[in-house]
Formats: structure tokens, C-alpha cells, sequence
């Protein structure tokens, strides 16, 4: 058993960040709530604005999951990614774009991803987060491999999105979202 | 069908330009056809009797060698977290990924065969059964092959439990495709055997189709 007595809910608005030492679920938790993994004891329910329940297919669709991996193909451009990922996700293509801009790649859209760094990498998938406006964000150590101009940036897109009423549950081991409530896993795993 | 066809140019993209995929199966294929002759001799008799066998062993292994970049490189970098999410079904993405590498790999095989054949001898007669026969079969080799590559998928080693299970699945087509090729050879029809490989084709699309998605599905869990 991965949790014991683990129990929260988190607004429309809000944040809430887990943190915990290494290996306590935080991983494991956000791929739960993203429906990549399911869980066999326990409940786990997601309500819209009007308290309606919604279905696992509503949740994918609502959710946007940014994971450790960085979703960047080494033989693919940074353009080509992203129109990828847009027409995986179903968003408008003239977004890319956009997207690049918020986080400041526009100038290496014809690069390889071979040639990007970690950070760069990590700032394309981010970059999805901006591709279709979704409500729910998880996060999965966001802040890897960012230097303080692009933390800056994130803060403020996370910022943005609560301020339109978006929710936001992200892992981190580094202080992220500092008034968001935070939920210690390894109290409880 | 907008994510679906995203996928499989993406994939026929990746398989084109990663320099792996398309042209080292093509390669491969075409080296087994020419280095035959210098292993078996020059005896034309021998190398157009061991030709039907020769043909589908290397196009078998051909096609074997793309299938370790169809499933495992968007498991580890986490796009199938990704497609998983997505509004596509897992079986379409199943789809996509075998028509990118039948495309980029079976096709190829299908075209180059015929050409390569004369090096062993086949009948000029004989080549337009070179080539049904492989773009009957190789279809049921991608999706095998696809199934296989998504059950062994973040294993470790997982080409080497890929091999196993993909080559004897794939004995069927084996002896269809080369058995089209020998009673054409031998003056018989060989439709019957045509007839069976696109059976063998049809058969692994169904259940690999689903076999391959349960496997990504379960392949978390």
C-alpha cells in the first residue's frame, strides 16, 4: 500500500503542492489523479463547476499532465513538437506559436530537440500547459532544470491559470507556488 | 482523426530521419539477399530452391529490427502519458503506429524485393508472387510485430523478449509466403498460399490490435 489516511480536495482556484522525501507517492499520486494509473482502494472523484460529477473521459480532457520526461523527440523540432502535441490534444494549431512565445522558445522553433538543453526541453513541455486551456494542471517537478527567469515565468502562468479558476496540484521538492497548501506525503505512505 | 493522422506522420517522420527504422530494415533486407549467394555458392539451383525461405527469413528479420522504436522511445520520453490522455483510442493509436511502420518498413520490402530477387535465381515469373506474397504477409509482421513491442515495453532487454515473441507468431506467414513462392516456382498455384497470408494479415490485425492496446493499457497498472 502506497497510501494510508490520505485524504484531500483541492478548489477550483487553488493549488496544492505535495512534497515529501523521495519515493513517498508523490509521483505515484499525481499519475493517480491523471488516470495514467489507477487505484485499487480508495476514491477518487473530480466535480465541475456545478458539483456535477465528471467522467474519467471529461478528466483526461480537462487535465493537463507536464512529467518528469520531457516529451521532446531529439530528431523533431521544437515547432514540430508542439504542433504535435496540438493536435494530440485537440488544441488550435495556431496556439504553437503563442505557446513558444510565453516560454520564450520562439527563437529555437527550427531547432532539433537533440540540440536543446535540459532546460529548453523542460520549457517545451511546459509549453503545453499554454497550447489549450484546460482547468486542471498537474505538475511533476516543474521547476527542474529552470533557471530563475523561466521559475519566475512558470509562477506567473500558474498564477494566471488560478486567477481564471484553474487548479493546480504539483510535486516538488523545491518551494513552488508559496501560498498554495502544500500536503506532506510522507507522513502518510 | 486530426491526432491520428498526427501520430502517423510523426511516426513515419521519426522513422525516416531518426536514421534508424525505414533504411536499416531496407538495408538489412537487401544485404541478406546479396551476401546469400556468397554463403550458399553460385549454384543457381540451390539458391532459387532456398530463395522462398531466404526472401521471408530476411524480410521477417527486416521488419524485426524498427519494431524496438515503435513503442518503447514514446514510453520513456513520455508521450504515451500523452496519447494515453488524449481523445484517441488506444487501438487507433495501436493503428497509427503499425501503418507508420509498415509504411516505412514492409512497403520498402515489398518494393526492393522483387529487385533484389534476381540475385537468387527467382523466376522472372516468379516476382510478382515475391511481391503479393510480402504485401500480403508483411501488414500481419507489423502488427505482430507491434503487439509484441508494446507488451515488452519498459522491459529490460525488451528486445530480446520482443525477438521471442514476435518470431514465433510470425511462423505462419513464414511458410505461406514462402510456400507462394515455391509452387509458383514449381508451376502450382500459388493462390492458395496468398489467400492464407492475407488471412494470417487480417487475423493479427484484429487480435494484435487489441492485444497491443490492453498491453499499454495494463503496462502501468
Amino acid at each position: 500500500m502506497v497510501f494510508r489516511g490520505l485524504s484531500f480536495d483541492v478548489d477550483a482556484g487553488n493549488a496544492l503542492v505535495l512534497v515529501g522525501p523521495n519515493g513517498s507517492g508523490k509521483t505515484t499520486l499525481l499519475r493517480i489523479l491523471a488516470g495514467l494509473l489507477t487505484a485499487t482502494i480508495g476514491r477518487l472523484q473530480f466535480f465541475s463547476d456545478d458539483r456535477a460529477q465528471v467522467s474519467d473521459d471529461t478528466r483526461d480532457q480537462s487535465a493537463h499532465f507536464v512529467a518528469h520526461s520531457d516529451t521532446v523527440k531529439s530528431s523533431l523540432t521544437v515547432k514540430e513538437t508542439l504542433r504535435f502535441h496540438a493536435d494530440i490534444l485537440g488544441a488550435d494549431r495556431t496556439r504553437v506559436q503563442s505557446a513558444m512565445e510565453t516560454w520564450d522558445i520562439a527563437r529555437l522553433g527550427d531547432l532539433p530537440g537533440a540540440l536543446l538543453s535540459a532546460g529548453q526541453r523542460r520549457r517545451v513541455a511546459l509549453a503545453r500547459l499554454s497550447l489549450q486551456d484546460r482547468p486542471i494542471w498537474l505538475l511533476d517537478e516543474p521547476l527542474i532544470a529552470l533557471d530563475r527567469s523561466v521559475r519566475a515565468r512558470l509562477h506567473d502562468v500558474c498564477a494566471d491559470h488560478r486567477a481564471a479558476g484553474g487548479l493546480i496540484v504539483a510535486a516538488s521538492h523545491e518551494p513552488f507556488l508559496e501560498d498554495a497548501a502544500t500536503l506532506e506525503l510522507g507522513a502518510h505512505a | 482523426m486530426r491526432a491520428f493522422t498526427a501520430l502517423l506522420l510523426r511516426d513515419i517522420v521519426l522513422s525516416l530521419r531518426s536514421g534508424g527504422g525505414a533504411w536499416l530494415g531496407a538495408g538489412f533486407f537487401v544485404l541478406i539477399i546479396a551476401l546469400a549467394p556468397l554463403g550458399l555458392g553460385p549454384e543457381p539451383a540451390l539458391l532459387k530452391s532456398a530463395a522462398p525461405g531466404l526472401i521471408w527469413i530476411a524480410a521477417l528479420l527486416a521488419t524485426l529490427l524498427g519494431l524496438e522504436r515503435v513503442i518503447e522511445p514514446d514510453l520513456q520520453d513520455g508521450t504515451l502519458d500523452l496519447l494515453r490522455m488524449s481523445a484517441l483510442p488506444l487501438e487507433f493509436v495501436v493503428l497509427a503506429k503499425v501503418l507508420a511502420h509498415w509504411l516505412t518498413n514492409g512497403l520498402v520490402i515489398c518494393v526492393l524485393a522483387p529487385l533484389v530477387s534476381p540475385m537468387l535465381f527467382v523466376d522472372a515469373k516468379a516476382l510478382w508472387v515475391v511481391a503479393a506474397s510480402l504485401l500480403l504477409g508483411t501488414p500481419g509482421l507489423s502488427f505482430i510485430g507491434t503487439a509484441g513491442a508494446a507488451v515488452s515495453a519498459g522491459v529490460r532487454r525488451g528486445g530480446v523478449l520482443l525477438a521471442l515473441i514476435v518470431l514465433p507468431l510470425n511462423i505462419p506467414a513464414l511458410i505461406f509466403g514462402a510456400g507462394a513462392i515455391n509452387a509458383v516456382q514449381h508451376g502450382s498455384d500459388p493462390r492458395q498460399a496468398l489467400l492464407l497470408l492475407a488471412a494470417f494479415s487480417l487475423i493479427a490485425a484484429v487480435v494484435a490490435s487489441l492485444a497491443a492496446a490492453a498491453a499499454l493499457r495494463l503496462n502501468e497498472d
